[in-house]
């Protein structure tokens, strides 16, 4: 993917990993970053490319560890060539993607059809993540060493738990050597069962299955403990609950390698959305009731949980923004709620959502741009290092983006195949501009 | 009086005696009817009433209207008492239940929806195992009225609307009244919609059972965000003897045998000993206190077979009262705004 020169000008650089945050400009050659700060005139090759960032924000381009990017099996959700260039269009230039495919990432034929994929079809970095078990079953380990060697980043049976305590047990125990980590969908499901949505008043008065907190909860206890038990590298997926921070809290306290990750829209609607008002204060529903795009495993929860998700991420306890961009076909989205699929495609939205909490003063830009940069290299280990930084002579993986720029959400503008948002005709505040892989850009907003 | 007569001297009826029943399009819960409207319901359903009570039910008011009975799950009275309902203001009607049509080929309720609003019809009554199942309709079809006939455990908008209008008939009014749900809350629709109109109505509402068969959110046990106030206000106690006291409504839900089953319940004999409303519990509550019961009924389970057939159950009117209220609801819907 290397490419020609480019330069851009005069942005607000934020490298939080080397705590440098100051108007600068990048230098890019060859694919890698050559210069950040001053660019001398007789530096510039000729022919150089020059985006002027002045009054933009120029980071590490955005990691997320976990999308559903759906190929193969199901493609008429999304595919390798949609979801990488939603994924540009949302300033990420690498996603992980889930192995809930069909067939699932369970052996390394499978990682290897997703790589090749990738090379022709992608616009940005594809990074797989394997099966814990096999057939994502739960009942056997998958061979676990062989799709670390054939690149899987992570281990996950994302969509469902890893139910059986014992087989995350030996999960945790067998791979702790391999330096990735399990990162488990924690749900209880005797205590989930059927549930679609948080429990809770709105669930009640929606007559609605709910899902406890505790479902969620007792599950992250009990792989912190497992992760004591066995040294393993537990990553916890998406948690939504207020109880799950000091629970994390107290692993990270015990020295435990334990790290977790939230949703946008864990961080920023609440279960009130599924009442058809858009959170705005309701005690019954309105016609726009059952909107079935608020609905997504594990739930959207209350206001207190929000606020607890909130401080844990800006105080860093909670290592990352991930997305849980969950690609969906309308049809599945045009039912009742109890039979409507879960998912949120998130990546295009993904950086306005987030933002709202700085410009809400909750953080600053600089922790964002961590949460959403080095705080996922972080759990997926050092080989992301070089993908999280603008130190020269790394790759140049690059976002340029507009923190103030506003827009509306529309879902028919969306590059992924996925238009399932409850966000639809919101306004959000922040924007990309510009991604850039490899010193290649590969997408550029036509509108800011 | 030769039966055209009949109709011609009824059909000034019905229009002329309706008291102003504000444009309504759907009626899918009791959120969006306020107590005036309610009020206004149960005065038409007065005017309907009468017409009931005539030798000759039949005014030609729905004449050339289309209504169809969308009904997913069985029903026996409600769908006979909106079909009756229908008739009688002439409209045709149509009964279209799960088993006898293309739902069988795996249409899906939206295309089942399109399809219906494609043939002209006015007013479809939906009844779905699965809450919201309405809203999807009301949402999607711009040219048809839709009436929700119970939803999975979310709400039964015109059960709630009969209840209310069989107390005030029997009571007088409903402002202050304790009113008493005692059973299976979490999983009854009729209960959520009786709550929630009750309330309205400015009643104080009890709700009792056991705890595993009460939202545990409105038991304030849950922890998370504070409660709105019409939920606030509901009282949640586990002993019916305690909650009976003073009631002036007494409402048994049907208690699904595979509650029981589920684990919801040690055994049934132990609900019936905690539970049943019984005339030694009755005793307690305000001397004529109505007994009510949506049907069906499990008599011997959550009501003893006196109680049921007893001086103070108002069971039957109910279900009279429920035809009435339904052609109140259809009148009113096929003459608003479409």
């Amino acid at each position: 993917m290397a490419s020609g020169a480019l330069l851009i000008k005069n942005g607000r650089v934020i490298d939080p990993g080397r705590n440098f945050d100051q108007v600068a400009s990048v230098l890019v050659r060859d694919g890698r970053i050559s210069i950040v700060g001053e660019v001398p005139a007789d530096q510039i090759p000729q022919g150089c490319q020059v985006i002027d960032a002045t009054g933009l924000v120029v980071s590490p381009g955005f990691i997320d560890i976990h999308c559903h990017l759906r190929e193969p099996g199901f493609e008429y959700k999304e595919t390798i060539a949609t979801g990488t260039r939603a994924g540009a269009r949302g300033g990420f230039t690498s996603l992980c993607c889930m192995p809930n495919t069909e067939p699932p990432i369970d052996n390394a034929a499978v990682v290897d059809l997703i790589r090749r994929r990738s090379r022709e079809d992608a616009v940005v970095r594809v990074h797989p993540v394997g099966c814990v078990t096999k057939g994502r079953k739960g009942k056997a380990l998958a061979e676990m060493e062989e799709l670390a060697s054939a690149g899987v980043v992570a281990f996950s049976d994302d969509g469902d738990p890893v139910y059986d305590a014992n087989i995350m047990r030996l999960a945790l125990s067998y791979s702790a050597d391999l330096g990735i980590p399990i990162t488990n969908h924690c749900e209880e499901h005797a205590l989930s069962r059927n549930g679609v949505m948080a429990e809770g008043w709105i669930a009640t008065r929606l007559g609605l299955p709910g899902i406890p907190a505790a479902a969620e909860e007792a599950m992250i206890a009990r792989d912190i403990s497992l992760a004591e038990l066995t040294g393993g590298r537990l990553h916890l997926a998406h948690i939504t609950t207020s109880g799950a921070v000091p629970l994390l809290r107290q692993a990270k306290g015990k020295g435990l390698n334990v790290t977790a990750e939230v949703c946008p829209h864990h961080l920023t609607i609440t279960d009130k959305w599924v009442l058809g008002t858009r959170g705005i204060e309701s005690s019954g529903a309105s016609t726009n009731a059952y909107d079935t795009s608020t609905k997504v495993y594990p739930p959207l929860r209350g206001g207190s949980d929000v606020e607890a998700l909130i401080e844990g991420l800006a105080d860093g306890l909670i290592d990352c923004i991930a997305t849980d961009h969950a690609p969906h076909e309308p049809v599945s989205k045009q039912v009742t709620y109890n039979e409507a699929a879960f998912g949120i495609s998130v990546l295009e939205t993904a950086l306005g959502s987030s933002l709202q909490l700085v410009h809400a003063g909750r953080m600053t830009l600089n922790s964002l741009v961590d949460r959403m940069t080095v705080g996922p290299a972080r759990v997926l280990g050092p080989t992301f290092d070089e993908l999280a930084t603008l130190e020269p002579g790394t790759p140049a993986d690059i976002v340029v983006f507009d923190s103030d720029l506003e827009w509306e959400v529309d879902p028919s503008k969306f590059e992924s195949k996925g238009k399932n948002t409850p966000l639809r005709g919101t306004t959000l505040k922040g924007g990309v501009v510009t991604t850039i892989v490899e010193g290649k850009v590969v997408y550029t907003n036509a509108e800011s | 009086m030769s039966t055209s007569q009949a109709i011609e001297t009824a059909s000034l009826v019905v229009p002329t005696d309706s008291p102003h029943l504000p444009p309504r399009k759907h009626v899918l819960d009791l959120d969006d009817f306020s107590s005036e409207e309610i009020l206004a319901v149960i005065e038409s359903a007065k005017g309907m009433a009468e017409v009931l009570g005539r030798d000759i039910k039949k005014v030609p008011t729905l004449r050339g209207r289309v209504v169809v009975t969308l009904f997913y799950e069985s029903s026996t009275r409600t769908r006979i008492s909106f079909e009756e309902a229908g008739k009688v203001l002439s409209a045709d009607v149509i009964n279209m239940t799960a088993s006898a049509s293309s739902v069988e080929k795996g249409e899906s309720l939206l295309n089942t929806g399109l399809t219906l609003q494609a043939m002209g019809v006015d007013v479809i009554v939906v009844r779905h195992a699965y809450s919201g199942a309405p809203y999807l309709l009301a949402q999607q079809l711009d040219r048809v009225g839709i009436i929700n006939a119970g939803d999975g455990i979310h709400a039964h908008p015109t059960q709630a609307l009969l209840d209310l209008y069989t107390v005030q008939d029997k009571l007088g009014s409903i402002s202050g009244l304790k009113v008493v749900i005692v059973g299976d809350v979490l999983h009854s629709r009729v209960a959520r919609s009786n709550i929630w109109g009750f309330s309205k109505m400015g009643a104080k509402v009890v709700i009792c059972g056991p705890a595993t068969l009460l939202p545990l959110d409105l038991l304030h046990r849950n922890g998370g965000d504070a409660l709105p106030e019409e939920l606030a206000s509901i009282e949640v106690v586990t002993d019916l003897d305690l909650a009976i006291q003073d009631a002036d409504v007494v409402m048994a839900l049907r208690l699904q045998s595979e509650r029981q089953d589920a684990g919801f319940l040690p055994s049934l004999r132990e609900y019936i000993r905690r539970w049943q409303v019984t005339d030694e519990r009755l005793a307690k509550a305000k001397p004529g206190a109505l007994v009510m019961h949506p049907g069906p009924m499990n008599e011997g389970i959550e009501i003893s077979s006196s109680i049921a057939h007893g001086g103070n159950s108002v069971i039957e009117e109910q279900v009279t009262n429920g035809v009435a209220i339904r052609m109140a609801l259809l009148y009113q819907l096929c003459t608003g705004p479409k």
